[in-house]
């Protein structure tokens, strides 16, 4: 597993990260590298110059409490997240999320900010920003702009961040329902072969408001809306919570893989948001 | 002699090194100007080399040369030769470097030599090859049919080789005559063995004495530098010499002799430098040897009382593109000749079909054959009880040889010298509550539960041997095993071994023996291995062989010194040999404790020979080479209750019974190590571990991020023990448990998956019982039960 040759940078800020981006068309940011190396020593991406962000790290790893919202730097790695009391609080869907990815060594180096950018569409944290609705604060040299969940993740590895961008911040609002994130791993990979996050509040023996977001299945995580649809105000029970799962995939077409074809992936995408959607209630 | 140690749960004297990464591997060894090997492998299952343009990569930076297949023929180096052969076996060259065609994704095209691996990789890249793709072959069926694209021109139709045991009319009447009968189409997945160290290899050529040093993963050190110097290099053989340093694991890869190590060597001598390489991942997937790959139709005959009355199995098996070292005798002499396992089978007949495909090849892998045969035998015995609504525990008990048929000559071959079958299964039932599991399993089903219970009441023969016997079956080597004993003047002992550890553990199990027999402690034994300079001549660790092999030529050359010793003490006691016993490291007058000499001061007396027997060597070592009278023949009953998920598929293991018999076990700790990490593999294969290739024989499991191996969280803790039944033509009584946990396993998970399915109707399913194939049977059988 060899790599190919790279010219390697270790900037001690955002806007000298952003210069060296900006200098060097063929570059690539790392942060965990938990995805990136692997692909690079497969000589599947043979970025020119690689842009550490190790040095960034006291700038952009923090958990802050900020109100209305959790602030999470783009460096966090995982483990933080999991183990912080204040998101396992305010944001469990994440704190669960992120404690289904890979192993604790996975989860020592690997960034929130790294998994969202990189937007693997196998990945687990896509499902718990979508279903948080949570907000990205991107940086370039023209300076920040926000983006929201439902507006970051556009297909096949493909996010909103833009060349010559960072992510800096992840925005996730407090929330205090009932919460869960199904997986089926794959036997091999552990990534997601389907993931289902389920956020909803409880209105006596109704559900109040909902969202289900989906990852592993499509080219991208998406909410599923016809799932939302069916549940939103309705009385809470096990049949609902069936039926509605039937729409996890509505207008999807399912992956397929050597694994799993698109019949059981969408199978799998039912069964799980039927066990989040039950879940969720239950702890709400 | 005292048993201080033998049957003790010791922990393993070498861990501590394995574990703090004190280990000495191949690639923690560097030599001055030590030059880097990469190899550029065809991307193509089958494709012509129409040329290859090397100019672009001799001309980088850093890079030495850049060999190709013809100059390496043209250098007089040979093809890679088979090791055991078959009647009418064909075998075509199988070349370091190819020099026509590739034949499977990953055959080596051309090596590219540089000053460091990074060099190498990058002007591997730049080596430009121009191929004529052809359409490519992977499964052995497919490629028996009329049309199929060909491996070799010279074996036409894709056979290597017819082989069949058995009376074929025998079992034909058999049939005939059956009360009833049942018919299992299977497909036996591949695998890939994944040691935890890849393959590495390290050339030292010396211009200076023209002896070459092969520092490589091998678990036979000296096959490789008999394989190696006679057959393909053509050098004498005792100008190489072949150093297996510790060496991370092995499951039967690293007995055969890959193309990298004929490169690694013709390159140093070239270059007079060193030339390393050590295996990617991604080149351990493509061109370490796979295992398994069978399709098979295998019927069975009861007759009105339910004795099974005849087998008859009909095996394509698939031996990838070349024969390696064992390959033949893998779905040959090592399986068929399992086909009776337990049972009273008078009538068996099996015919393989020996397959070239487009695929890497196929070699032994942990069971080698055996796990392929037992998981035939015990996945149709459970059909047919189920089929006979016989309780699968009782149909087997009824079957089994019974204690007083030993010694046992099976139909097929092997004469089993000892076995006592029902203790083990009534122990396993007993563990396993039975009773109240087929209860709790009947309440289960009401409840929309789905558990299943899968039997696996095994055999396995291993330790092959004797060596005429395996010669007749046409191995090209002995299957006996050596050691020599070397006792230094201050009573320290160096035990050298013709085994070879690689995971096993012998530098404890074998301190174990030899510090009982000489009375001194563990520490003062140091066992060596893996260095043809230092060794005897031997065999290596393979077939579970050590145990029972290796361990029997260490207790002859141990006793060896201990009457050597006598002789000395005698001298020194003025007494009369005869009159003397060796008793916990004293030699001592019979009934006169107080009159003794230690062993320590027998061995400071050899070497000085001061005070010494006039008509004696000095010297305090012996060798012995052993050669076994028969095979070992563990058994023992698995047990796996697990339980069947129908909304995914997915399946769980709630528990796992092993009880095992190999005999006396020398280290429990290290015989429960074997069992558990072999169930652990053989369940693997029956759940997920799964070899794919496309129709282009592409490998699709090519990485670990599709090839699942298991882990800690797909298992449950397993409940183990066992019965001893000593084997009774070896010293220590000892089988061999390397291999057990593997060859039972797969049969009992596969059973258990299926009896859970029962309630759907389903009767049969393939491995590996993949979430998703179990969902879409469930699905088929029974639509009104879809999982919503
Ligand atoms: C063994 C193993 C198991 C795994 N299992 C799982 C799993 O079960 N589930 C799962 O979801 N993931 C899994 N992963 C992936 C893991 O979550 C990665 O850590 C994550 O996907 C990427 O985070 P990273 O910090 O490592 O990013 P890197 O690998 O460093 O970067 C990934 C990509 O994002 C870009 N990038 C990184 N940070 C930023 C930023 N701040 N702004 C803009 N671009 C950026 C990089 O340029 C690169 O293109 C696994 C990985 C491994 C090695």
């Amino acid at each position: 597993m060899y790599p190919a040759k790279f010219t390697y940078h270790a900037p001690w800020s955002v806007e000298e990260a952003i210069t060296l981006m900006n200098e060097n068309e063929d570059s690539k940011l790392i942060a965990g590298g938990h995805s990136l190396l692997p692909t690079m020593k497969m000589r599947l991406a043979t970025p020119a110059h690689l842009i550490d962000m190790k040095n960034l790290r006291s700038l952009l790893s923090y958990i802050h409490d900020k109100g209305d919202h959790i602030a999470i730097g783009s460096l966090t790695t995982y483990h933080q997240i999991e183990s912080s009391s204040l998101v396992k609080q305010a944001a469990a869907i994440l704190a669960q999320t992120v404690s289904e990815v890979g192993d604790m060594q996975v989860r020592n180096m690997g960034t929130l900010g790294g998994s969202i950018a990189h937007a693997d569409p196998a990945g687990d944290p896509p499902a718990a920003i979508l279903a948080s609705n949570a907000t990205m604060v991107i940086q370039s040299s023209g300076g920040e702009r926000t983006v929201a969940a439902s507006d970051f993740f556009q297909g096949f590895f493909e996010t909103a961040v833009g060349a010559g961008e960072i992510l800096k911040e992840i925005r996730v609002p407090k929330f205090s329902g009932g919460s869960s994130y199904q997986k089926f791993k794959h036997p091999a990979s552990g990534y997601a072969v389907a993931g289902v996050a389920v956020c909803l509040t409880k209105n006596g023996g109704n559900i109040g408001g909902v969202s289900v977001s989906v990852t592993g299945v499509s080219d991208g995580a998406y909410r599923a809306n016809g799932v939302e649809a069916a549940l939103t105000g309705q009385a809470f029970s096990e049949a609902l919570a069936a039926s509605a799962a039937a729409h996890a995939i509505d207008g999807i077409d399912a992956l397929e893989d050597p694994f799993a074809d698109a019949a059981y992936r969408g199978q799998l995408a039912k069964t799980l948001a039927k066990r989040a959607i039950i879940a969720a209630w239950n702890n709400a | 002699m005292g048993e201080k140690f033998f049957g003790k749960p010791i922990k393993r004297k070498e861990d501590p090194r394995f574990i703090t990464g004190a280990g000495n591997y191949v690639d923690d060894i560097t030599l001055q100007r030590q030059s880097y090997v990469a190899m550029v492998r065809s991307p193509h299952a089958h494709a012509t080399i129409k040329s290859i343009n090397v100019d672009k990569a001799k001309a980088h930076p850093g890079v030495i040369d850049v060999i190709l297949g013809q100059e390496m023929l043209d250098a007089g180096i040979g093809s890679i030769p088979v090791g055991w052969l078959l009647d009418g076996l064909k075998t075509p060259p199988h070349y370091a470097i190819t020099v026509d065609k590739a034949r499977h994704q990953g055959e080596i095209v051309a090596a590219v030599i540089a000053e460091d691996s990074y060099t190498a990789e990058d002007a591997a890249d730049l080596v430009e090859v121009v191929y004529d793709v052809h359409s490519a072959v992977a499964n052995p069926a497919k490629a028996l049919e009329g049309g199929a694209p060909q491996v070799h021109s010279d074996a036409p139709g894709n056979v290597t080789f017819n082989w069949q045991i058995g009376d074929k009319a025998a079992t034909d009447a058999a049939f005939a005559s059956a009360a009833k009968t049942v018919k299992l189409d299977l497909r036996n997945n591949r695998l890939i063995p994944n040691a935890i160290e890849p393959r590495a290899s390290l050339a030292d050529y010396n211009r200076g004495t023209q002896e070459y040093t092969l520092y490589t993963t091998s678990q036979n050190p000296h096959v490789h530098r008999l394989i190696i110097a006679a057959f393909v290099m053509g050098i004498p053989e005792n100008k190489l010499r072949v150093i297996s340093p510790d060496v991370g694991g092995g499951f039967g890869s690293k007995i055969f002799q890959y193309p990298e190590e004929i490169i690694v060597l013709y390159a140093s001598k070239k270059h007079k430098r060193p030339v390393k390489w050590n295996a990617k991942r991604s080149e351990s997937f493509l061109t370490d040897s796979h295992g398994r790959d069978h399709v098979t139709t295998a019927e069975l005959a009861v007759d009105a009382n339910a004795n099974i009355t005849g087998l008859r199995v009909k095996t394509a098996a698939n031996m990838g593109a070349y024969l390696t070292l064992f390959a033949p005798a893998v779905p040959t002499y090592l399986y068929g000749t399992l086909l009776a396992g337990t049972y009273r089978t008078p009538n068996i007949h099996c015919e393989v079909t020996g397959v070239f495909t487009h695929t890497t090849p196929v070699d032994a892998y942990r069971g080698a054959g055996r796990p392929e045969a037992t998981y035939l035998l015990e996945r149709i015995v459970s059909y047919m009880a189920q089929e006979l609504k016989m309780d699968p525990a009782e149909f087997r008990k009824k079957n089994f040889i019974g204690p007083d048929q030993f010694p046992y000559q099976t139909p097929v071959a092997l004469a089993y010298d000892s076995g006592n079958y029902v203790p083990a299964l009534e122990k396993a039932l007993a563990m396993a509550n039975y009773t109240k599991l087929r209860a709790d399993q009947a309440e289960g089903r009401k409840n929309g539960r789905y558990i299943g219970i899968g039997f696996s009441t095994y055999l396995e023969a291993c330790g092959l041997a004797p060596s005429a016997v395996v010669g007749s079956l046409g191995a090209q080597a002995g299957q006996w095993e050596s050691s020599l004993v070397r006792v230094a003047p201050t009573g320290k002992v160096e035990v050298f071994t013709g085994s070879h550890s690689h995971g096993q553990g012998h530098e404890t199990a074998f301190a174990q023996i030899v510090a009982d027999r000489l009375g001194v402690t563990m520490e003062d034994v140091e066992i060596v291995h893996g260095d043809t300079a230092k060794m005897p001549y031997g065999w290596g660790t393979y077939g579970s062989r050590s145990g029972p092999v290796g361990t029997s030529a260490i207790v002859k050359a141990v006793e060896k010194v201990v009457n050597k010793g006598q002789k000395i003490a005698a001298h020194l006691l003025e007494a009369r040999e005869e009159d003397l016993e060796f008793l916990e490291g004293k030699y001592q007058v019979k009934g006169s404790p107080d009159k003794a000499v230690s062993f320590g001061d027998i061995a400071l007396q050899a070497h000085l020979a001061h005070n010494y027997p006039a008509d004696l060597e000095p010297g305090l070592e012996a060798s012995a080479f052993y050669d076994p009278a028969n095979f070992v023949y563990p058994f023992g009953t698995h047990i796996a209750v697990v339980e069947v998920f129908p909304d995914t598929g997915k399946v769980e293991i709630l528990r796992y019974i092993a009880v095992d018999d190999c005999g006396p076990q020398i280290n429990p700790l290290i015989v429960q190590g074997q069992v558990h990490g072999g169930i652990a593999q053989g369940a693997a294969q029956a759940l997920f571990e799964n070899a794919l290739y496309d129709d282009n024989a592409q490998l699709l499991s090519s990485s670990f991020m599709e090839y699942a191996l298991p882990r800690a969280d797909s298992l449950p803790s397993f409940e183990i023990d066992h019965t001893i039944t000593p084997s009774p033509h070896n010293p220590l009584g000892v089988k061999g448990i390397g291999e057990a946990g593997c060859i039972a396993s797969t049969a009992a998970v596969a059973n258990a998956v299926n009896d859970a399915l029962e309630p759907f109707g389903i009767r049969h399913l393939d491995m590996p019982l993949s979430p998703p194939r179990i969902w879409k049977a469930i699905q088929d059988a029974v639509p009104a039960q879809a999982a919503d």
